[in-house]
């Protein structure tokens, strides 16, 4: 069944070029980037007090893509994210923002891997062109999902995304290398890790009280689903020692020195 | 059962987080009591890998991986791993492996951890730490997946020594095309890169502006440093993305970081706190960044650094 639903999908693209694109962006729910680390539970869990959550920054900037898409080129946006009822607030805001519709899988976020698959899952029962993820979270800093859930789906993936531009079912990607970048060709489907450059810290949008009131109503649904057994169990967390003080120097030859003989860096 | 280390190269020369990937890749073998297998792409010759401490090694031949890949690649280290019943697969943390490694973590259907800092705690259970919260805490994770994917954290081990020398396999994986087809590639070769750097300058808004530079650029090249920026910096249009570090930026872990003129903001120091020793150069003493700090000059950067690229160049010329 599965087969067939991707062969008349495939028909659908190739027989009509302007199609309009249907697209999924990954999001995740994480503390705001001045956050303060703490963790409870004898050092096993994420302390939540005092702490605000936002969509992952990396998200974000795919998010606003997405929402150019929808503006230009007459494209869809479904926001996905998997977790429990405390990411809801997060989903709410990428509607209030633009996006058309919002899915939470109510399964627990364990590990990348069972991400990756709960979002191949629910990939699997839709016909999405474009999915846009994070290149990583600003909580686990994995950056494993995208790539595992292109893997999964059979979908061309492009890392590190830049800038991302399609035409016809084609896109046109700039991939951040090591000391420069790359230009890609490639074809839909498509799972993007994006970051800054896919749009400008400016172009990021705050929601307004029109789009807030519209974002109550627009549906949000919620997928449950059977679970894979995770295979990467995080037992414990440690903050790291607290620093020793600043050596404050008088001068760039004592600085020289010290880096030299103390420090050992030059 | 065997350790296998994916070690990446350039242009047929293995790059240095490559060296360190199979020193830990051989010191875990050892923990492990089993041999460790270094994978490379056939350009790469492989007289020197046992230095480093290869036992055997994995020459991958196949024309489709003439040059970078992610699907392809992945597809090769995938079959190389499956072939010496790699029980541990490790990668580095350049931008290549972190775009290949989810992919091969699927192909192998292994669990897959990256920015581990250190040898895994306990292999039986399989216990690895690694740092999470962009370096603002260090977790304990426990895999239990028939084979395991680790991450190397940039900097975080260093290069060993060994004596003897490595068998050579050749293997020719069966793979399908890559999807992704690259049409151009812009890469500086002349500049230092933040990735590979083992000194970084980096400087903030207190420069004042993009016609400064020439001072940041001037003290990075006497020390043979990549150059950087804070998000400001980047947002201003002062310095291109590509050099902004920090939380939302590229992550630091050089062994000398330099700060000038850069408040300290806690993004920023997220990003760079993994480097080994930081300096900061600022006029306001309350600068957050001294409290991040190793060694500090209070200042400004218009006296220190000029002050500063003078003694260093007499410096080197004296310890050259």
């Amino acid at each position: 069944m599965e087969g067939i639903v991707y062969l008349y999908n495939e028909i659908k693209r190739v027989q009509n070029n302007s199609f309009p694109m249907k697209i999924l962006v990954c999001i995740s729910h994480v503390p705001d980037t001045t956050s303060k680390i703490n963790f409870t539970d004898n050092n096993t869990k994420f302390d939540q007090n005092g702490v605000q959550y936002v969509i992952n920054p990396n998200d974000e900037f795919g998010l606003t893509r997405a929402l150019w898409f929808k503006e230009q080129q007459g494209a869809s946006v479904h926001v996905i994210t998997v977790g429990d009822a405390q990411c809801e607030p997060t989903l709410r805001k990428a509607l209030a923002i633009g996006a058309d519709e919002a899915i939470r899988v109510a399964v627990p976020a364990t590990d990348g891997l069972v991400v990756a698959k709960a979002l191949a899952q629910i990939v699997s029962e839709d016909d999405y062109d474009l999915i846009i993820a994070g290149r990583e979270s600003l909580d686990y800093n994995g950056g494993m999902v995208p790539g595992m859930l292109a893997q999964l789906t059979g979908f061309a993936f492009v890392n590190t995304c830049i800038k991302l531009d399609i035409d016809h079912g084609k896109a046109l990607a700039v991939r951040e290398i090591d000391g420069g970048k790359e230009t890609i060709e490639v074809a839909l489907p498509l799972v993007i890790g994006g970051q800054k450059g896919l749009v400008e810290e400016s172009d990021l949008r705050i929601p307004n009280m029109r789009g807030i009131m519209q974002a109550r109503s627009k549906p949000l649904h919620v997928k449950e689903l059977t679970p894979v057994a995770s295979t990467a169990t995080t037992l414990s967390y440690e903050k790291p020692a607290p620093k020793e003080a600043v050596t404050l120097v008088s001068g760039v030859d004592e600085l020289i020195d010290l880096l030299h003989k103390e420090a050992k860096v030059l | 059962m065997s350790v296998l280390v994916y070690a990446e190269s350039d242009q047929g020369i293995i790059k240095k987080i490559a060296q360190e990937l199979i020193s830990y890749g051989r010191a875990l073998a050892d923990q492990l009591g089993t041999t460790l297998y270094v994978a490379v792409m056939a350009d790469v010759g492989t007289q020197n890998l046992a230095q480093y401490g290869a036992q055997q090694i994995v020459h991958i031949e196949h024309e489709a991986l003439q040059s970078f890949s992610a699907d392809a690649f992945a597809q090769a280290i995938a079959q190389s791993a499956k072939s010496v019943e790699a029980e541990v697969v490790l990668v580095s943390s350049s931008a290549n492996s972190r775009y290949l490694a989810p992919m091969l973590a699927v192909g192998l259907d292994a669990a897959y951890v990256p920015n581990c800092t250190q040898l895994p705690l306990s292999t039986s259970p399989f216990q690895v730490t690694h740092s999470v919260y962009t370096n603002k805490a260090e977790a304990t994770t426990e895999m239990t997946s028939a084979v395991k994917l680790i991450g190397l954290a940039k900097n975080a081990f260093g290069v060993s020594h060994f004596e003897g020398t490595a068998q050579t396999t050749s293997l020719t994986p069966d793979l399908n095309p890559s999807k992704c087809h690259v049409s151009a590639t812009d890469r500086a070769t002349d500049k230092v890169m933040i990735a590979d750097a083992e000194i970084v300058v980096s400087a903030g808004r207190g420069l004042k502006g993009p016609e400064n530079w020439h001072l940041i650029e001037d003290l990075a090249e006497v020390l043979g440093a990549a150059t950087a920026c804070s998000k400001p910096v980047s947002d201003l249009g002062w310095r291109p993305h590509s050099e902004h570090v920090g939380q939302t930026g590229k992550p630091v872990a050089s062994n000398l970081y330099i700060a000038i003129g850069i408040s300290g903001a806690i993004q920023h120091l997220a990003g760079i706190n993994s480097s080994k020793v930081k300096v900061v150069i600022n006029t306001d003493p309350e600068a957050p960044f001294f409290k991040a700090a190793d060694y500090g000059i209070v200042g400004d950067a218009f006296d220190v650094v000029p002050e500063l690229i003078e003694k260093l160049k007499q410096f080197k010329t004296l310890n050259a």
